[in-house]
């Protein structure tokens, strides 16, 4: 769907969150020159045709005790790269999968998922699982745990690009 | 390479906290009262909810109460990727979190340890960026641009032991 001005004006004041207060789209809509309904209403048609991913509670694992934050990086041959991401997106402890190109010779990888734990050992015994059951546990691989996250500057909106649901720290 | 920076104690919820967190990730209510309607599926007040809701922000546990969105549908974003000399790391990931562009700047544990997201209202601004972070540090920036979703981010089961 293209995406209107308002649209866009609506997500980019939106990448700061919806305001904790009882007429959170009413406060939205002041910022973008909406009415309430309006607001609700695009959103409604934002999300029913996709440019929307998910609306809600936005979680940092990190604060909750999820530590050992992996990506798995797999070389799968080309042939086969679709048939393995669709399996890795069936486990329940990956939360994010998706290829990517391989830059030769400095990064041969070309599939990336996300699996998270509480601790680094955790996480190593659900991504082990996960390859076993997927059929990719002999595909040549990497575990890349997250150490430092790096502060990040205030807000970015008015940029016209918002938030994605694209990576995942 | 192992994070140095200590980590303070994980934040224990409140029972509302989360409830919240397992039931609201995934369908913000869409009406004029959303927190009122959270209150309501939950056995609390509207009050009450917004409050948890404060207090899960403050702890940062809730980046926010808002949306991700379908990459590429809007504008253009790359997965950004440096192998940085230790030495560096510092400097280098402190001059790439300073663009607006930059979201989740990460170290991780790889030669290639500094792991970031572009985005921008174009692919054509991406690559700028790219560019100007490869000119500024004098290192090679992988682009590694999304080329199939397999899975998107559908928030995030938590276990409560």
């Amino acid at each position: 769907m293209e995406l209107s001005s308002a649209d866009r004006r609506l997500l980019a004041a939106l990448e700061e969150g919806l305001p904790l207060v009882p007429r959170p789209f009413a406060a939205l809509g002041e910022r973008v020159g909406l009415a309430e309904a309006e607001v609700l209403a695009r959103l409604e048609a934002l999300r029913a045709a996709g440019p929307i991913n998910r609306m809600g509670l936005v979680v940092r694992h990190r604060e909750l005790g999820y530590r050992a934050n992996a990506m798995v990086v797999l070389d799968v041959p080309d042939p086969m790269v679709s048939a393995a991401g669709e399996r890795l997106a069936r486990e329940q402890a990956v939360s994010l999968c998706y290829a990517r190109p391989r830059r030769p010779p400095l990064w041969p990888y070309n599939l990336f998922c996300m699996v998270h734990g509480r601790e680094r050992l955790e996480t190593l015994r659900l991504v082990h699982a996960v390859l076993m059951r997927s059929g990719l546990e002999t595909v040549p691989r990497a575990v890349l745990f997250s150490g430092r996250r790096f502060v990040q500057r205030a807000a970015r909106y008015a940029r016209g690009a918002p938030q994605r649901a694209e990576a995942m720290p | 390479m192992r994070r140095t920076d200590p980590e303070p104690e994980p934040f224990r919820p409140t029972a509302l906290q989360r409830a919240l967190l397992d039931r609201f990730q995934r369908e913000l209510p869409l009406v004029p009262r959303p927190y009122a309607a959270m209150a309501e599926a939950l056995g609390a007040s509207e009050a009450e909810v917004i409050e948890a809701l404060a207090g899960l922000q403050a702890a940062g546990v809730l980046a926010r109460v808002g949306v991700t969105l379908a990459p590429n549908r809007v504008g253009a974003s790359t997965l950004a990727a440096m192998a940085v000399p230790k030495e560096r790391l510092a400097e280098v990931a402190a001059l790439v979190s300073a663009f607006s562009e930059v979201d989740h700047n990460y170290e991780r544990e790889h030669r290639f340890n500094l792991w970031f997201v572009v985005t921008a209202a174009s692919r054509a601004e991406v690559e700028r960026v790219l560019a100007t972070i490869e000119a500024r540090t004098g290192l090679p920036v992988l682009d590694l641009p999304l080329e199939r979703p397999f899975k998107l981010d559908l928030g995030f089961p938590l276990s409560w032991n």
